[in-house]
């Protein structure tokens, strides 16, 4: 019974831990994979709690395939942001030029 | 509830007032997904605890279906959703909520 | 320009404790609620469980989510058919990165695992009318196949591919109305099955949302109309 007890702290403690270190992670990768696992102890729960189709779902649907969209859509998400970055650098540079430009007409 | 149903409960609140602040708080469209998807997922383990009989009777299958209903239409919108911040990156150079776009001079 | 990845992002400000105070207040004040949640028996459980010899399946959740309230999954296959007509008007080109990977242990795997994988799906369905599995479930299992299959090149939904995708995102909302709509005509209700047919009908809805919800899962991940592959 106190077994018991031990373990359901333990995996709720856990559980909660995962989602705060998932949603706090200052590295959102990082922050991803942390809510799969999320996913995967969630499923340990509703396991405890008799919910076996649910955890199956959870385990398939929830865990899984929302952290493959999430995945995917973080890597394009860091691309595109890479790409807006180079054109502003390029754009930057640009404009320096051109007053460098404008400067050497000046003197 | 019974026994560690309770616990578990209790659990699934603090994992939905956890993603509210997330959903909140932070400006970046990914870590609202993420809050929005831990919201939910706290809400569910509300309801499979309420649903828990103890461990020698059938649980309430009903709490149970409108779960895996729920998570599969949590798995639609969020795809929707991130699709949504794409567009919006796409569309604002921003894969962030900026805030007071009108104030600004 | 902040970065995705960016350390302030999840900094704690002043604006920000405050809104924890404030998420902390609700989450205590839900705990309330949820520990003073009446003790006794819901009389809903007990309905359902008397009723199951009646459903014609054993499994009570499937019961329940096929027959006793057949009105949610219906409209839930509904708001996934809603949820890729959605992603396809708002991404009109697909968010995965469509390239063909040279990568042989991918290949390996997906030739090896996904003739599987619709093995698993067909048991998972069909043992899911009396013991832990189902048709969303099932078709969890066919969208994952659906990604191997798209994240290793050997099928990407393509511009053509429309025409073959439609039926498939459409025929579980279609069987679920059309078995719907044939009750209340020759038995009087909407969803009332026969109880000595009642297997067979639900595990023909659960085959065709089995392959809808499959379809459906594996366009999330794609996140776009089918677009022509980029010859690049």
């Amino acid at each position: 019974m106190t077994l018991q007890l031990a373990f359901d702290v333990v995996l709720i403690v856990t559980l909660v831990t995962c989602a705060w270190a998932a949603l706090t992670a200052p590295d959102l990768l990082r922050s991803v994979v942390l809510f799969i696992a999320f996913g995967l102890l969630l499923s340990f729960v509703w396991v405890r709690l008799q919910a076996p189709d649910v955890a199956l779902a959870e385990a398939a649907v929830g865990s899984g395939l929302t952290g493959a969209l999430l995945l995917s859509t973080l890597n394009v998400m860091r691309q595109k942001e890479a790409q807006i970055a180079q054109e502003s650098t390029d754009a930057a540079r640009e404009s320096e030029s051109e007053q460098e430009v404008a400067v050497a007409q000046d003197s | 509830m019974i026994g560690s149903a309770v616990l578990y409960a209790l659990g699934g609140v603090a994992l939905f007032g956890m993603g509210l602040y997330a959903l909140l708080a932070y400006p970046n469209l990914l870590r609202k997904i993420l809050g929005m998807n831990v919201m939910g997922t706290g809400a569910f383990t509300i309801l499979i605890a309420a649903a828990y009989r103890g461990s020698d009777a059938a649980p309430d299958p009903v709490p149970h279906a409108l779960v895996i209903t729920g998570i599969v239409v949590s798995v639609c919108a969020t795809g929707l959703a991130l699709s949504l911040a794409v567009r919006i990156q796409a569309v604002t150079g921003a894969a962030y909520l900026t805030p007071d776009e009108e104030d600004a001079p | 320009m902040p970065k995705i990845a960016d350390q302030d992002e999840v900094r704690l400000t002043a604006g920000r404790a405050l809104l924890l105070g404030m998420s902390l207040v609700l989450t205590l004040t839900l705990a309330a609620a949820v520990l003073s949640l009446p003790e006794d028996q819901p009389r809903l459980a007990q309905v359902a469980l008397e009723r199951l010899p009646e459903s014609g399946v054993g499994n009570a959740v499937t019961a329940v989510l096929l027959n006793f309230r057949g009105y949610d999954t219906l409209l839930e296959v509904a708001v996934l058919l809603l949820a890729i007509i959605g992603i396809w008007s708002v991404a009109r080109t697909a968010r995965v990165w469509i390239k063909r990977p040279d990568t042989p242990i991918l290949r390996a795997f997906v030739r090896f695992v996904v003739p599987l994988m619709p093995i698993m799906a067909g048991y998972l369905l069909w043992i899911g009318a009396d013991e832990t599995g189902g048709a969303f479930q099932g078709g969890a299992v066919l969208g994952g196949m659906g990604i191997l299959w798209i994240a290793a090149a050997v099928w990407l939904p393509q511009r053509g591919g429309r025409a073959l995708l439609r039926p498939l995102l459409a025929i579980g909302l279609l069987a679920f109305l059309i078995a719907a709509t044939w009750m209340l005509l020759a038995r009087g209700n909407f969803f009332e099955y026969p109880p000595e047919q009642a297997k067979d009908i639900i595990l023909i809805i659960e085959g065709a949302a089995m392959l809808s919800i499959g379809a459906t899962l594996a366009l999330l991940f794609v996140g776009g109309a089918p677009q022509k592959e980029e010859s690049s």
